[in-house]
């Protein structure tokens, strides 16, 4: 056995092990550049054969791409992402509004509050949400969120109606921007919570015990010891959230009433969004209609790959936040 | 007791008030989760049943009782195997580069920056990209593999940075002492690296596949649709249990909304159970490391 291993591997090095032993190493340097290389080349990829099959798409429509309301691509070719762009970015900010405080929040319980032994299994609670398929959440939010905020939001639009976001006439409740925006705030909680909780963990030590010692309670210790470090985590993270937000497709198709309109009426049943276009568009669409369908998807590409990439950079650009990427 | 006295009610008040926020913040997040689980459970376990998981939905009407979801359990599986054939080797290899070759290089850096980026890429683009690319340039037709490849995009990222993180955890002295012994560097990260990292690199696979075995939006435009079994993942269309769900979702009837809850019961089971087994198979090797 001994001997075995040392003329394998370790042995005089004979020209012809010598030569064997680079041809292993040369080998498995060229597989590992090359599988590098191949995520590289995936990324560029997309983005090409995106452009590539939108084109003919973008050629035959009728109308300008980026201010155009409709979407009707299979019958007219008049089609266009403003109100879907638009639906987009307001469910994703208002999922942003509501889950930012609360993971804030988890993520102080789980690194600042709860009892050392129960950290790990609260933490990992939480992470369960993140695991729960987006179909779940559609469906969920079809026959359980959306009947339960249909008399709440009624009493918005009757008492804060002056509100432009609660304001509208008519139908109130139901399928309407806001239940989507919840199920949203509901799947991007874990991965701010996460990311927040990491970078809380790692606020300085020292600089904790100093506030604490200088008699500061709690509160004013993560105040002035732990938010300031970790507010850069924070943004990046609340980033990265709002980039899931707008990418996420199948519980705001089941959810949104697929309207093709811009408003600002969250509390009426009127919301879409380019993913839930596309999910919701793609069984019915002809060929224009799927060239047509790839060009939304191609803005949504660039919408998240530019949020990502500036949630990346802030995180990238703080060392101690080294290994808070989830 | 005593520095107790010496703070301000207001200052004390603040402080408690921000403490039932921060406990309020998390109850907040746990109720949805227990919401969602009553509900799948409650709902899910009325077609729970020998028929759901032995029988496709061929030759089931629209108003029918019965069917199942025999078809899309066996389409998940297949493609999330195949999916994992895809990006695990892949996946591995470059966590390896970026690890052991990189040496913090411009491409190494291009590389890690990027593959944080693609985690971000959502699940639809990548569905987009494999029907852009495989079946409309290509030519190929909707298949199971098509939906593999779609799903090997979202799995990649997740892979890397878990592999990365474990071969990181393994000590610079292990390599070291290897290299003393004359063995070469490539055959030291065979059989001492991969080795002491292994379990870790399990439980990253694990968990990326249970991330992508929910996926719906990638399957809905490579695999298309079908009613019945089709256990070769190369021709002809496929179905996924995410796909079930939201198609029977959709239906307006009560059957086939029923069929829906049982279709996402299985699949948060699968889910959790793939969760479950990698958290155990990490928390065995290395109780110290937990958080």
């Amino acid at each position: 056995m001994a001997t075995n291993v040392r003329t394998r591997d370790g042995g005089p090095a004979t020209s012809r092990s010598a030569s064997r032993r680079s041809h292993g190493e040369g080998l498995f340097r060229f597989l590992a550049t090359g599988a590098g290389v191949v995520l590289l080349a995936i990324m560029a990829a997309i983005a090409v054969f995106l452009i590539g099959e939108a084109i003919p798409a973008l050629r035959a429509n009728q109308a300008n791409f980026f201010t155009e309301l409709t979407w009707d691509p299979n019958g007219q070719q008049v089609f266009g992402i403003a109100a879907l762009a638009f639906g987009t970015v307001l469910s994703s900010a208002l999922a942003l509004v509501i889950a930012t405080p609360i993971a804030v929040g988890v993520a102080l319980f789980i690194s600042h509050y709860a009892p050392r032994k129960l950290a790990a299994p609260l933490g990992y609670l939480i992470d369960l949400l993140a695991a729960v398929p987006s179909v779940v959440y559609g469906l969920w939010g079809l026959a359980f969120l959306v009947p339960l905020i249909r008399t709440p939001s009624q009493w918005l639009n009757e008492h804060l109606g002056w509100f432009p976001l609660f304001a509208g006439e008519g139908a109130i409740g139901g399928k309407t921007m806001v239940a989507g925006s919840i199920v949203l705030a509901i799947m991007i909680l874990p991965i701010i919570a996460a990311i927040s909780r990491e970078v809380f963990l790692q606020a300085p030590k020292m600089n904790e015990e100093a506030a604490l010692a200088l008699g500061a309670t709690r509160w004013e210790m993560i105040r002035m010891a732990v938010l300031p470090f970790g507010r850069p985590g924070v943004i990046s993270a609340a980033m990265l959230g709002l980039g899931r937000a707008m990418g996420e497709t199948i519980a705001v198709a089941l959810i949104f009433p697929a309207t093709f309109d811009i408003t600002f009426e969250i509390l009426t049943p009127h919301a879409n969004s380019i993913a839930a276009n596309i999910a919701n568009g793609f069984g019915e669409a002809t060929q224009i209609g799927r060239g047509a369908l790839i060009a939304s998807g191609l803005v949504l590409f660039v919408i998240t790959l530019l949020v990502n990439m500036g949630a990346r950079l802030i995180i990238n650009r703080r060392k101690e936040y080294a290994r808070a990427g989830a | 007791m005593t520095a107790i006295q010496h703070i301000s009610t207001s200052r004390r008040i603040k402080d408690r008030v921000v403490q039932g926020l921060v406990y309020l913040a998390f109850a907040l997040a746990v109720v949805p989760l227990v919401s969602v689980l009553w509900l799948v459970i409650s709902n899910g376990m009325s077609r729970f049943d020998v028929e759901f998981l032995t029988h496709s939905m061929n030759g089931i009407g629209a108003r029918d009782v019965g069917g199942g979801a025999y078809h899309a359990i066996v389409g998940t599986l297949e493609q999330v195997l195949l999916a994992s054939v895809i990006s695990v080797p892949i996946g591995l290899f470059t966590a390896i580069y970026l690890v052991e070759y990189g040496n913090n290089g411009r491409l190494s850096r291009a590389i890690s920056f990027f593959v944080d980026v693609m985690t971000g890429v959502p699940s639809v683009v990548a569905g987009l990209f494999v029907l852009a690319f495989w079946i409309l340039f290509l030519g190929f037709s909707y298949s199971g593999w098509a939906g593999a490849l779609a799903l090997s995009i979202l799995m990649m990222p997740t892979v890397v940075r878990s592999a990365e993180e474990m071969l990181r955890l393994v000590p610079v002295d292990l390599r070291e002492a290897s290299y003393a012994l004359g063995v070469p560097k490539w055959r030291t990260i065979l059989r001492v690296v991969l080795p002491t990292a292994f379990t870790g690199i399990v439980t990253g696979v694990m968990l990326a596949v249970a991330r992508v075995a929910g996926e719906t939006a990638p399957l809905l435009m490579t695999v298309f649709f079908t009613n019945s079994i089709n256990n070769d993942p190369f021709t002809g269309p496929q179905m996924g249990l995410p796909l079930f769900v939201f198609d029977q979702a959709a239906r307006p009837n009560d059957t086939a909304v029923d069929r829906a809850w049982t279709g996402a019961l299985t699949l948060i089971l699968i889910v959790m159970l793939l969760n479950l087994v990698a958290r155990l198979i990490a928390w065995w090797r290395s109780p110290a490391r937990g958080r």
